[in-house]
């Protein structure tokens, strides 16, 4: 299982973890999960930022003399340890007792938690249910929820052999939850077809 | 049960009893594979439902989406949207209630008081259960026909149906002519009855031909044993290489006043032509008035005579006018050298069926006069008899099924009275005589009349009226009114009323072809054969 980051602020609804590595962010829609004791907590990353350390420094431009950006951190090595690269990804269920469930596990997650990248079995397993679509349909983010669901379908369609199948079943779930704002449905299949 | 391979098509949403019930269908199933008349089962709670399709609707979730259809070029969205955003309902009414209860346990299917609850599920009907609604083939039940795009049979009860006066309706070139046919041999082999059929175009009894020209069997030649044909134009039929047991011929002496009051109508006469019908019958006697009328030469003496029974003399000239033609009928003679009603009850009797050829003698006239005249006589006798088996306790004769073509000349609302045959089709079976009513303007029968047919078979119908007298008094008429205006117009008809437990379409069972004649005849032959091995049984007893 491949270890994205570690929480560094936890709410009921969501958490923000910080990766180890500049830029090795887990994808947009991407189902990731971080352990509580007994309970395991999937979130779908909504958002990243990567940005200074310290919130009162900005980086500067530094490019002028280089000739490629890579030669840019080349030549100021520090530069991965002076910024950071931090995801948010917003509770859609949880996995008490082996027990799967599309809804708000009862804590928060902790600080400090490690945050993993699903294996495809367990995105397969996680997407029999569609259900956490009405979460993502019904919370404000900063991400405008037709892009987050579609990239989030997509990104889940990949473990599928029928993708097709999959995502023309996610539609339809879509159609129904969404029956009364059809320019939004229509926005969200435009972004799902393949 | 027959739940698992049946096929889903959706779920019960809204409905009433008497208006028929919403069903949504599933997105899986397409609109474009249903269709008007099938049968579906609904399982309710309790029990389960059998009914037919009577409607087909689409529907939208957001009305927005007929004003601004989407994208359906794009295949992906034309498949998210199918039974979702977009979906089809299916109009069922619901007709009888199967399984469940203690009653239609005992008792089989039950006219349905209620309806299933909200989300019942509603499957295609299955095999078994048409066959339990519906019967299967045996003694008593003839195959008829199968139901739409399916292979089950569906079955008439004969001798329920014999019971009670029937009719098959349907407009000209629907195949009520096959159906009758069919019909008859069903009769023929699985009820008591015997038939009387007074056969216009000469169909019933020998050889016809199909619309394509194709020669089709009869009766006679399919069960020679049982079928007698009687001829009123002996030439004819010898031309058509017919072989005939009786040519019938009828006596002036036979000719009541009544028979001329029935055919007021076809012979133009008057209402005071047929009021001197009876006065001339008074003076000249029941048995001589109509050669002593067309014998009236002498202009005095014919004046005397009218003004003494205060005839006018232009009705005398319409009467007279009216009984040429009459006169101009081949087949009457001064007196009949035999008696006919007597040689056809004979033949009855022994459980033969009669086919009356008219030859070509197709006009009106002669059909009118001859049923009529036949019939009351036949009548009058089986009255006699059934009342003589009522008091002294011996059998009584055969049921008797009197075929008529062209109805509407007989049971119209203005001669129904008269006739015996708005009498017959009055009084049912009380007497062991009932009617088999082919027409293609049931509009022009009386609406009493229309109302005692037991069991009606109708063709395809496109005029309103008839639809609408054919319909009358059925619940459901609404509903079943889109589905007789949609019948194809060969080998499909709506049976219902007495002999099946529901409304139902039919495309109805092969008739023309060696294969069908073997089918219908090797039936016979198998009770010919069961019940030989019972005499020999009985016999070494």
């Amino acid at each position: 299982m491949q270890r994205v980051g570690e929480i560094i602020e936890a709410s009921t609804t969501d958490f923000v973890a910080q990766c180890y590595e500049l830029y090795q962010l887990p994808p947009l829609g991407g189902l990731v999960k971080t352990k509580d004791a007994s309970v395991e907590l999937y979130g779908i990353v909504y958002s990243a930022t990567t940005t200074s350390l310290e919130p009162g420094r900005r980086p500067i431009a530094r490019g002028k003399d280089e000739a490629t950006e890579e030669a840019i951190y080349k030549s100021n090595p520090q530069l991965t340890k002076l910024l950071k690269s931090e995801f948010g990804a917003l509770v859609v269920g949880h996995r008490q007792n082996d027990k799967l469930y599309h809804y708000l596990p009862p804590k928060p997650a902790r600080i400090h938690g490690f945050v993993y990248l699903c294996p495809p079995e367990e995105v397969k397993e996680f997407s029999k249910s569609l259900d956490f679509l009405n979460i993502l349909i019904n919370t404000r983010l900063s991400v405008s929820a037709e892009e987050l669901i579609a990239a989030c379908l997509r990104q889940m369609s990949r473990v599928y052999e029928d993708r097709h199948a999959f995502l023309v079943g996610a539609g339809k779930e879509l159609a129904v939850l969404l029956s009364g704002d059809l320019n939004q449905l229509k926005a969200i299949l435009g972004r799902i077809r393949e | 049960m027959s739940e698992q391979n049946a096929q889903r098509l959706g779920i019960v949403v809204a409905g009433s009893l008497t208006k028929g019930l919403e069903v949504r269908l599933d997105s899986a199933v397409s609109v474009e594979d249903m269709a008007v008349g099938r049968y579906v089962t609904i399982e309710g709670q309790k029990r389960r439902f059998f009914g037919m399709i009577t409607d087909i609707s689409l529907g939208v979730i957001d009305q927005k989406l007929t004003v601004t259809p989407p994208d359906v070029a794009d295949p992906f969205m034309a498949e998210v949207l199918a039974g979702t955003s977009t979906y089809g309902t299916l109009h069922i009414m619901p007709m009888l209630t199967i399984g469940g209860e203690v009653v239609s346990l005992d008792e089989g299917p039950q006219q349905v008081k209620t309806t299933p609850s909200h989300f019942a599920t509603v499957n295609l009907a299955s095999q078994t259960d048409i066959e339990l609604v519906f019967g299967k083939e045996d003694e008593k039940k003839f195959y008829i026909g199968t139901p739409l795009d399916m292979e089950t049979k569906i079955c008439l009860d004969l001798e329920g149906l014999v019971k009670r006066s029937n009719g098959i309706f349907g407009k000209s070139g629907t195949g009520k002519t096959f159906l009758t046919r069919i019909l008859l041999i069903g009769m023929l082999q699985k009820s008591k009855a015997v038939n009387l059929i007074f056969d216009m175009h000469n169909e019933y009894g020998w050889e016809g031909t199909s619309e394509q020209g194709r020669k089709v069997k009869a009766l006679k030649q399919l069960f020679p044993a049982k079928v007698a044909v009687f001829t009123l134009d002996e030439e004819s039929s010898r031309r058509r290489k017919v072989s005939t047991d009786f040519v019938v011929r009828i006596g002036y002496d036979e000719i009541e006043p009544e028979d001329i009051g029935l055919l007021r109508q076809t012979l133009n006469l008057t209402e005071a032509s047929v009021q001197a019908v009876y006065l001339l019958a008074r003076e000249f006697g029941q048995k001589r008035w109509i050669e002593a009328t067309l014998n009236l030469g002498d202009e005095e003496e014919t004046k005397n005579l009218l003004n003494r029974l205060s005839i006018h003399e232009s009705t005398y000239r319409n009467l007279r006018r009216g009984l040429e033609t009459i006169r101009r009928l081949p087949f009457l003679l001064a007196h009949s050298p035999d008696n006919a009603v007597k040689r056809i009850l004979d033949y009855l009797d022994r459980g033969t069926n009669v086919v009356l050829e008219f030859g070509r003698y197709t006009d009106v006239t002669a059909y009118i006069l001859v049923a009529n005249l036949l019939t009351r006589r036949i009548h009058a006798q089986y009255r006699e008899r059934m009342e003589k088996a009522l008091g002294e306790d011996i059998a009584a004769p055969h049921p008797l099924v009197i075929t008529i073509e062209e109805a509407h000349k007989f049971l119209n609302p203005e001669v129904a009275s008269q006739t015996i045959f708005g009498t017959i089709a009055r009084e049912m079976r009380k007497y062991n005589v009932t009617l088999l009513v082919i027409d293609q303007r049931p509009s022009g029968i009386d609406e009493e009349v229309m109302s005692q047919i037991g069991t009606k078979i109708t063709c395809l119908l496109d005029n309103e009226r008839d639809i609408d007298s054919v319909l009358a008094g059925v619940s459901g008429k609404s509903e079943l009114k889109s589905v007789l205006s949609r019948l194809e117009s060969k080998q499909q008809a709506l049976i219902f009323g007495h002999a099946v437990p529901m409304p139902v379409v039919v495309k109805t069972r092969e008739y023309g072809s060696a294969k069908s004649y073997k089918e219908f005849v090797s039936v016979e032959e198998g009770e010919v054969k069961k019940k030989a091995e019972k005499d020999i049984e009985e016999l070494w007893k």
